[in-house]
């Protein structure tokens, strides 16, 4: 299983016929991904892609059955697209777009507060269950399927981290890239509550970095509801106090939103920190490996080069089980 | 975008906000011509620099006279201002503020700006005004009155008077109050501000509101819909290559070390950063050249690293994943082949094509080392930089 998407998600792209929607659009459809529509203004009635082309949201979802869609449009146009995306009735939609107005975000964030839509982003890689469906720009190629959520604020460090993954065999549920902007949709919290419900994600990474103070409300949740393993890193440890690093988010004002202060909330909670981004990858790989002797006892590791893992949830209840016929 | 002091009571002017009545000087001739003009007992001289703590730092001084208006301004001009947020090498004062002074009679903090976790604006207030909010809001964050804001129907009245009342302000201040604060919301919205503070804002003797300091940043995302903002920037408050650096669209902020980045992504670059330290080294730079990394943006990055005399070695990073390495390798290449440096430089990358991007390098005659990942990586580039401090 995963979260949020699969092999029965269908997305329509909007701003499918741009440069940027019409590359990432033929790379989803390599990747399997259903991508069924899109919707580009004054071009309904087209095909694009080999898909047909709407001139609303609301048309698209309609005549495709789309229950996802991804926007690629430009930022002065990007507030106006999650806004038709979420009063088309999507359940969910992502939105890759860089560089959108913070006030934009504040009015988008009213709408989306009664809204039924999740939105994912902006300024985000966008979400992948590999091997299933892939919604975004990160290269498909680098994931695999298995049993590792990972969350991040950032596209390349996700990428670099996920590599690691696989390289030691460890394969993802789903990956989702929350966005680097002040205002996104899904914070951090809502991801790892997805991931904790998931009985198929085993265990969870998440990527911060500085500013806001989102990883410390995630590391709460962390502290009283989850007992999967999970490994907390933080980009930005030597970033200078006052300064923007790039992503509109990531600033540390005040002295509020370093990284020292998010390493320490995360440790509070448990969460296995990682100082060297390098480290990522080897760290979860002992985690777990460590888990897979504690939990297999003498039985052989049944997968093929694959490095697997008892969820933790089960073993956690299964101990519970037992210590409760104990008593009984 | 940062802007000036005097730039920010002229936008506030425009929105209804009571402001000092002052002009902008650039001479001390000029100086002692506005302070006649104001013509009040005392003026102001107040150093126009984008950092905080001018007042400590002295770049904020009270004239008696226009003549004294004249000479303080002779002594602010040209000064290194120091204060806690300029960095011990202080910044160049070349421009003033010249007020009328005000009979002062109490002094309250203001400020607006959007609550990333609410992802509303938030207006802030607090009874005594002057000192550092940042200090305030760690130490005692209940001292500092919170109204969040629904963006569809704006601040409101009952919001303003609950911060009014809450200041502890004479009802009959509290009904000049609440326009005041309605106001500063509509200048901050309407601007696109991403941060507003009146501190202090003051209560004259005879009874007026009035924003006797204002710093305003302005959103970056948002110029695009305000030209009128871009004549505002002042390229003498930035760092130079990072002037140079906005000009070719790099994300480039300058730091003391003496290992140059140039990497793909913003949070690949700040953990590159981050990696350099733990491999004992200092990073000379955060630098984004974005995520597709063209051709033209290495070469324009080689560049702007360069320029930078501190730097002993390049650590290149890039995360390509659909980029194709044969491509950024050739880039690189011919960044060197035109730009000619005999800084080391250090390759690490990954994507599509990565061994053909390898061979490309490697046989290029520049001498590039090429490493296995990001630590590797690191650990080279330290040791060309002269090695771990």
């Amino acid at each position: 299983m995963s979260v949020l998407v699969d092999k029965s998600t269908r997305v329509i792209v909007q701003g499918l016929t741009g440069r940027e929607g019409s590359f990432h659009a033929q790379q989803m459809l390599d990747y399997g991904t259903k991508v069924v529509g899109g919707v580009t203004p004054g071009k309904g009635g087209t095909k694009h892609l080999g898909v047909p082309v709407f001139n609303t949201v609301a048309d698209a979802a309609d005549k495709t059955g789309a229950n996802a869609s991804v926007i690629f449009v430009p930022p002065p146009f990007a507030a106006d697209a999650i806004l038709e995306g979420a009063d088309a009735g999507l359940p969910l939609v992502i939105c890759i777009t860089e560089g959108i107005p913070t006030l934009d975000m504040v009015r988008v964030a009213a709408v989306m507060k009664n809204s039924n839509t999740r939105l994912i982003g902006p300024n985000c890689p966008g979400i992948i269950s590999p091997g299933k469906c892939k919604i975004g720009i990160m290269p498909g190629s680098i994931h695999k399927p298995g049993n590792v959520g990972v969350v991040s604020r950032s596209g390349t460090l996700t990428y670099e981290a996920v590599d690691q993954l696989t390289r030691l065999g460890i394969g993802q549920s789903t990956c989702i890239g929350i966005g680097g902007d002040p205002i996104v949709g899904t914070s951090f919290l809502d991801a790892i509550q997805l991931f904790n419900d998931d009985p198929d994600t085993h265990a969870i990474v998440m990527i911060g970095e500085i500013g806001g103070n989102a990883e410390e409300v995630a590391a709460q949740y962390v502290r009283k509801n989850v007992k999967k393993p999970v490994i907390g890193f933080i980009a930005g440890q030597t970033a200078p106090p006052g300064r923007r690093m790039g992503h509109a988010g990531a600033i540390v004002s005040g002295g509020q939103g370093t990284a020292a202060d998010k390493y320490k909330a995360m440790r509070a909670a448990g969460i296995h920190t990682v100082q060297s981004p390098a480290e990522i990858g080897h760290t979860l790989a002992a985690l777990v490996g460590r888990k897979v002797r504690a939990a297999a006892g003498s039985a052989r590791a049944k997968s093929k080069g694959r490095i697997s893992f008892k969820p933790a949830s089960k073993r956690a209840a299964g101990s519970t089980a037992k210590r409760g016929k104990k008593k009984k | 975008m940062k802007i000036h002091e005097y730039q920010a009571k002229a936008i506030l002017a425009k929105f209804g906000v009571p402001v000092p009545r002052g002009e902008v000087v650039f001479t001390k001739d000029e100086a002692r011509a506005a302070a006649q003009r104001l013509g009040t007992r005392v003026v102001v001289v107040k150093a126009q620099i984008h950092a905080g703590g001018r007042g400590k730092g002295g770049g904020v001084k009270l004239a008696k006279s226009p003549d004294e208006a004249a000479t303080l301004a002779g002594q602010i001009l040209g000064m290194q201002l120091i204060t806690h947020q300029t960095g011990p090498e202080g910044r160049l004062v070349r421009r003033l503020l010249v007020e009328e002074g005000l009979d002062i009679k109490r002094e309250l903090y203001l400020g607006l700006l959007v609550d990333r976790s609410a992802g509303a604006a938030v207006f802030m207030a607090r009874a005594a005004g002057g000192m550092e909010i940042e200090e305030v809001a760690k130490e005692n964050p209940k001292a500092i009155l919170r109204q969040t804001i629904n963006s569809a129907v704006g601040l409101q009245p009952y919001q303003a008077r609950n911060l009014a009342f809450g200041l502890d302000l004479a009802p009959e201040i509290v009904s000049a109050a609440v326009p005041f604060f309605q106001s500063l919301y509509r200048a901050f919205i309407e601007t696109d501000a991403s941060l507003l503070e009146i501190n202090p804002c003051v209560v004259t003797g005879d009874g007026r509101l009035v924003a006797l300091d204002a710093k305003m940043v302005l959103d970056d995302n948002a110029l695009y819909r305000h030209p009128e903002f871009k004549e505002l920037r002042d390229l003498d408050e930035e760092t130079p290559l990072e002037v140079e650096a906005s000009k070719f669209k790099l994300n480039y902020i300058k730091l003391d070390g003496t290992v140059g980045c140039m990497v793909n992504g913003a949070g690949l670059a700040m953990a590159t950063m981050d990696i350099i330290k733990l491999a004992g080294g200092s990073p000379a730079n955060f630098l984004d050249v974005g995520g597709g990394a063209s051709e033209e943006q290495v070469k324009n990055a080689f560049h702007i690293l360069l320029s930078d005399p501190n730097v002993k070695a390049v650590f290149i990073n890039i995360f390509g994943g659909i980029l194709r390495c044969d491509v950024l390798a050739s880039g690189v290449v011919n960044a060197a082949k035109e730009l000619k440096f005999k800084t080391p430089v250090v390759i690490r990358m990954e994507g599509t094509n990565v061994e053909k991007g390898q061979e490309i390098l490697r046989d290029s005659g520049f001498g590039f080392t090429v490493a296995k990942g990001m630590k590797d990586g690191a650990e080279k580039a330290v040791a060309l930089a002269g090695g771990a401090r």
